[in-house]
């Protein structure tokens, strides 16, 4: 599989001298893509090998093949299904929270006011804090219910003091994601919203179009193809999401909150399990692709975007 | 473009992205390996990043000292990546390390499978080693099939802190060896909920290194047990459900609020915070209790033995001691390293140089007649002894158990992976999504299934 660049439009030439212009163009990018390819593509060789693998590095006896068992065990492992199906809660809901809140952000931070530097960079800062001081600083400072932010809040309109951590610890994970990633799925629609020409707006204006409608008509349509961007960047980083998880709950309370990633992690490097642990991880890996793939075809292609605008 | 490539695209980028999460489990440390001779040779040695290993990293010029010709390397890691990297290097023979510092639960799957060798005969040789000075509990934990095969660097047990103003105010003196029933009374007790003070702290954080080792104990003394004489688990038997029910039920009813998120690092800020009465865990933090607590804390905290049921004593033992690898190429050259990290005189040298509260405790009986360390640590350091000195690894519990020797883990490789499942459905228990008796029938189907697949059912 060909890497992440983006897709040059080949030009209609004759057939020879196509060849050596694309391999002109091509050549200069071989270094970096065998580079990718050494990095990726061997450890995911090595991947499916071991999932055919009986192999335990604490029971002491060598590897022997497997079969299919690694695989078949998938199938009966509860903790397997509720891992995939905490992964697609966390990553959905994440991803639509930090798109909407992301969208109001940019929608804010568009028009002029004093202050807007400041309140931009302030605005952005969740996600530079490192990951790990992050999960520290909410564990203590927000979550905690005697101490915590949410617990005061919670208290003030009359919730009580919610064990957040223990009650409702996917709700915490997301909560502490989406405000992670907002800053993200911002700066990209800050972006687009900065790419829209502002005679546009005027001329709505002079129409008589009301804000709803300017929004509605005119800035949505504009910003679809980077909210599809952002939704597809931060729905891949989410479902990689490991630090919050491994700090704040541990992947509990009874599996609550463990996705694939702390799973697989789980099985490879606290049971030393790596044959279920690979075999956890591809089938993870084909499930994402099957769905992913109709999501992807539904946004009608990001990739598309000159062909559409 | 056609949407054909559009979607194989959108696939590669999948692709790429996960590909890059399953690596993690295909990587391993590339091999270094250590040559030379036992008069000048280079040693590796794998640390946990704890404040004591971080002593004896700083004192090694006089190691050099006493050895010259031999260099040390050091790789201090988090104790929860050490295991893996060392496991990794050991179990594939990479030969990175030469001295490896490994926890008791492992050290006799490590000797089974080969990877550490004996140090009897190193003891042997090294009279100024003292092996009879080494505490006998952590000796055994430490040994597999009588021969030692890890130096215990330090040792300790469990027990109970508690707060001796607050037990004053609500009319409680605490026994010295008290038992669970009592230490549930006086829970109630002193639980001020308005005051925003717990009546105790527990562990309820999943792992089988954190809830689990509280609770096995409880369990142990409650006449509960893991397993049968032929293997069969007993996780629904009568009298752990009774022990499980005991632990949720009085973290529930006294316990610190949102207990499943806790470890014993929750745990410890509770206690010094003044946020908790009482606490059940460690020996060894009770000199990070005391040195973190508020003055009020500090000067109020009073020790007390685990607290037991059936048993004589319930208090779990650990050790993290150092081993040499098989692989090494320098195994004199690491001997000499252990003798004098492990030794009495390096005990002596980490208390004058870095403070008698920096030294390893809970290895030896004679850093307790020390007369600074009995003078640094005189709150605890006589109830660490007698703590260390009352378990026992080889029958924690009350009927008998297949397996020897631990406390509050069992020692075949399976028990992680089973361990860390348990603990889950018990943090579930503890959080109220779900009854102790759904956690413990999930727990005991989970556990009769890896340890028939692996074999063990006589």
């Amino acid at each position: 599989m060909t890497s992440t660049m983006q897709p040059v439009p080949v030009p209609v030439v004759s057939r020879q001298a196509g060849m050596r212009e694309r391999w002109t163009r091509r050549g200069p990018l071989l270094p970096a893509l065998v580079f990718t390819i050494v990095l990726t593509q061997i450890p995911f060789l090595l991947t499916i090998f071991y999932s055919f693998q009986n192999w335990n590095l604490l029971n002491g006896t060598p590897r022997t093949f497997a079969g299919l068992d690694n695989f078949r065990s998938t199938v009966s492992d509860d903790v397997f299904w509720k891992s995939i199906w905490n992964t697609l809660v966390l990553t959905g809901v994440s991803t639509i929270a930090c798109l909407a809140l992301g969208l109001l952000l940019a929608l804010t931070l568009q028009k002029r006011f004093p202050g807007r530097g400041v309140a931009r960079t302030l605005a952005i800062t969740p996600f530079f804090v490192m990951p790990v001081a992050v999960a520290l600083f909410w564990r203590s400072a927000v979550f905690d219910p005697s101490f915590g932010i949410l617990g005061w809040m919670t208290d003030l309109i009359g919730l009580g003091r919610v064990n957040w951590l223990s009650e409702q610890p996917m709700t915490a994970i997301i909560l502490i994601t989406a405000w992670r990633w907002t800053p993200f799925a911002m700066l990209v629609l800050l972006a687009g919203l900065q790419a829209m020409p502002d005679d546009q707006l005027e001329a709505a204006e002079v129409d008589g179009a009301r804000w709803r409608q300017q929004f509605r008509y005119l800035m949505l349509p504009h910003l679809r193809p980077f909210i599809e961007l952002s939704a597809l960047l931060l729905s891949m980083n989410i479902i990689q999401t490991f630090g919050e998880i491994a700090l704040l709950t541990a992947g509990g309370p009874a599996y609550a909150t463990t996705n694939i990633t702390y799973y697989v992690y789980l099985r490879a490097f606290n049971a030393f399990d790596f044959g279920t642990a690979s075999a956890y991880g591809l089938v993870a890996l084909v499930l994402t692709i099957a769905l992913a793939m109709p999501a992807l075809r539904l946004l009608s292609g990001i990739f598309q975007a000159e062909g559409r605008r | 473009m056609s949407l054909h490539s559009t979607r194989q695209r959108g696939l590669g980028v999948i692709a790429l992205s996960v590909t890059a999460l399953i690596s993690l489990v295909a990587c391993s440390d590339p091999a270094a390996s250590g040559g030379g001779d036992a008069k000048n040779a280079t040693i590796t040695v794998a640390l946990a990043a704890n404040p004591q290993m971080k002593t004896a990293e700083s004192l090694i010029s006089d190691f050099k000292a006493k050895n010259p010709g031999i260099n040390v390397k050091f790789t201090t890691l988090p104790e929860n990546e050490l295991r893996p990297a060392v496991t990794k290097d050991v179990a594939t023979k990479a030969g990175q390390y030469d001295v490896a510092m490994i926890g008791a639960y492992e050290v006799p799957i490590w000797a089974k499978n080969g990877w550490i060798v004996p140090l009897d005969d190193y003891v042997a040789k090294d009279s100024a080693w003292d092996a009879a000075d080494v505490l006998g509990p952590i000796k055994d934990i430490v040994s597999a099939d009588g021969k030692l095969y890890a130096a215990p660097f330090y040792g300790s047990s469990s027990f109970l802190f508690y707060r001796k103003d607050l037990a004053k105010k609500a009319g409680i003196t605490m026994p010295q060896k008290p038992t669970w029933d009592q230490v549930a009374q006086y829970a109630a007790k002193m639980d001020d909920k308005a005051g925003g003070v717990s009546g105790i702290c527990l562990r309820g954080l999943p792992g089988w290194g954190q809830n689990l080792a509280s609770l096995t104990t409880v369990i142990n003394t409650f006449g509960g047990r893991w397993f049968d004489e032929s293997w069969k688990p007993q996780l629904t038997s009568p009298q752990t459900t009774q022990a499980v029910k005991f632990y949720v039920d009085l973290l529930r009813a006294h316990g610190q609020p949102d207990a499943a998120k806790d470890g014993w690092e929750g745990c410890l800020q509770q206690i010094t915070q003044g946020k908790t009465a009482m606490w059940y865990d460690d020996t060894v933090f009770a000199g990070s209790a005391l040195q973190q607590a508020t003055p009020e804390v500090a000067k109020n905290l009073g020790f007390a033995m685990a607290p037991t049921e059936k048993t004589a004593a319930s208090g779990w033992l650990w050790s993290w001691g150092l081993g040499i690898t098989q692989s090494s190429k320098n195994k004199d050259a690491a001997w000499k390293f252990i003798s004098w990290a492990t030794s009495k005189d390096y005990i002596k040298l980490a208390g004058e140089k870095a403070g008698w509260d920096a030294v390893p405790p809970g290895s030896r009986t004679s850093t307790y007649a020390i007369p600074e360390y009995q003078k640094a640590a005189s709150s605890y350091a006589d109830l660490t002894l007698a703590s260390i000195d009352s378990a026992n690894p080889k029958q924690p519990t009350v009927e008998k158990v297949p397996y020897c020797c631990g406390v509050q883990y069992v020692q075949i490789p399976e028990f992680v992976d089973i361990g860390d499942y348990v603990s889950q459905q018990v943090a579930g228990a503890i959080s109220g999504s779900q009854s102790v008796e759904q956690a413990l029938q999930k727990s005991q189907d989970y556990t009769t299934q890896v340890i028939t697949k692996a074999g063990y059912p006589k």
